[in-house]
């Protein structure tokens, strides 16, 4: 492949996302991983711009840095004593980093033409080799917009999505509402504080 | 243009380190933040797929918003179990949490 400007961007959203996304999950310090999980998904919404899917980018702005990012941010401050654990992994972390590994390779395998050039013929890789898609449709985003509400094609599973937000924010409140919560734990306060 | 396997091998290396940090982490916060970094991997696929395979048709695209939205329901119930919990036991360590563990 030569060296375009496009392989250039590709290359440094990668390395953003991977690097951040390894700190993410080895960062002993949870507020620091929350920050550097918002580097990931910046980089992700990155990888959408490269794909032509801007809509997207934005609500991967929007909704994860904007909402979701920001939501684990303010969880990570209400639990105080979290960022000062002794030991940040299970007991089983060798094991699961073995996996990690093996299912990464695995994937490597198959999504590459590494095998193919390896000369194993057969069906192990999945040959994506596709370089060269047909142009994006100018009108994509709005026809994105118009699919949405259309009900001959994704209205009833937006308006499904919609519930479900919904549900699940009545939800969320209704757990951590202080009301009946502190009543029911009052007389425990003291036995339950250790 | 970049070959489709370099975004499928990029996406395939977020979703295994989110899974090495929702299947190694004591945190119950840091494992969210694991389903955060895997949903993401699989969105990244499905524009992917969408953009390389049928850039005409709209379902991968539909299919990665749909997704964004479960990714926000629950992440919100997710925290906010994380919260009534440590309200409770004042902990966010998953082992501590093992009341329905047979």
């Amino acid at each position: 492949m030569d060296i375009t400007a496009e392989a250039i961007v590709f290359l440094l959203l990668s390395v953003l996302t991977l690097g951040s996304a390894l700190l993410v999950v080895t960062t002993r310090n949870l507020f620091h991983a929350a920050l550097y999980l918002m580097l990931a998904l910046f980089g992700v919404a990155g990888f959408f711009v490269l794909l032509a899917a801007p809509f997207l980018a934005g609500f991967q702005v929007v909704v994860y840095i904007g909402a979701i990012a920001v939501l684990i941010i303010l969880a990570v401050m209400l639990t105080p004593s979290v960022t000062r654990l002794p030991r940040i992994y299970n007991a089983q972390w060798a094991v699961n980093l073995a996996l990690a590994v093996v299912f990464f390779l695995l994937l490597f395998s198959v999504l590459t033409p590494v095998v193919d050039d390896l000369g194993i013929s057969g069906t192990w890789g999945a040959n994506f080799t596709q370089n060269s898609p047909a142009d994006v449709p100018a009108s994509s985003v709005s026809d994105l917009g118009e699919a949405l509400v259309d009900p001959q094609q994704y209205m009833l599973p937006f308006e499904l999505a919609s519930v479900l937000l919904m549900g699940a924010l009545i939800g969320a409140a209704l757990l951590v509402s202080p009301t009946a919560r502190d009543d029911e734990d009052a007389p425990h306060e003291s036995g339950q504080g250790a | 243009m970049i070959p489709l396997w370099m975004y499928l091998v990029v996406a395939a290396g977020l979703f295994v380190i989110g899974m090495f940090g929702v299947l190694s982490r004591r945190n119950a916060i840091a494992i969210l933040m694991g389903i955060e970094l895997m949903l993401n991997a699989v969105n990244v696929n499905l524009v992917a797929f969408w953009r390389y395979q049928t850039p005409t048709k709209l379902s991968g695209q539909a299919f990665a918003a749909f997704v964004f939205a479960v990714a926000a329901a629950e992440a919100a119930v997710g925290l906010a179990l994380i919260i009534g919990i440590y309200r409770r036991k004042r902990s966010v360590i998953a082992d501590d949490v093992n009341l329905l563990k047979w």
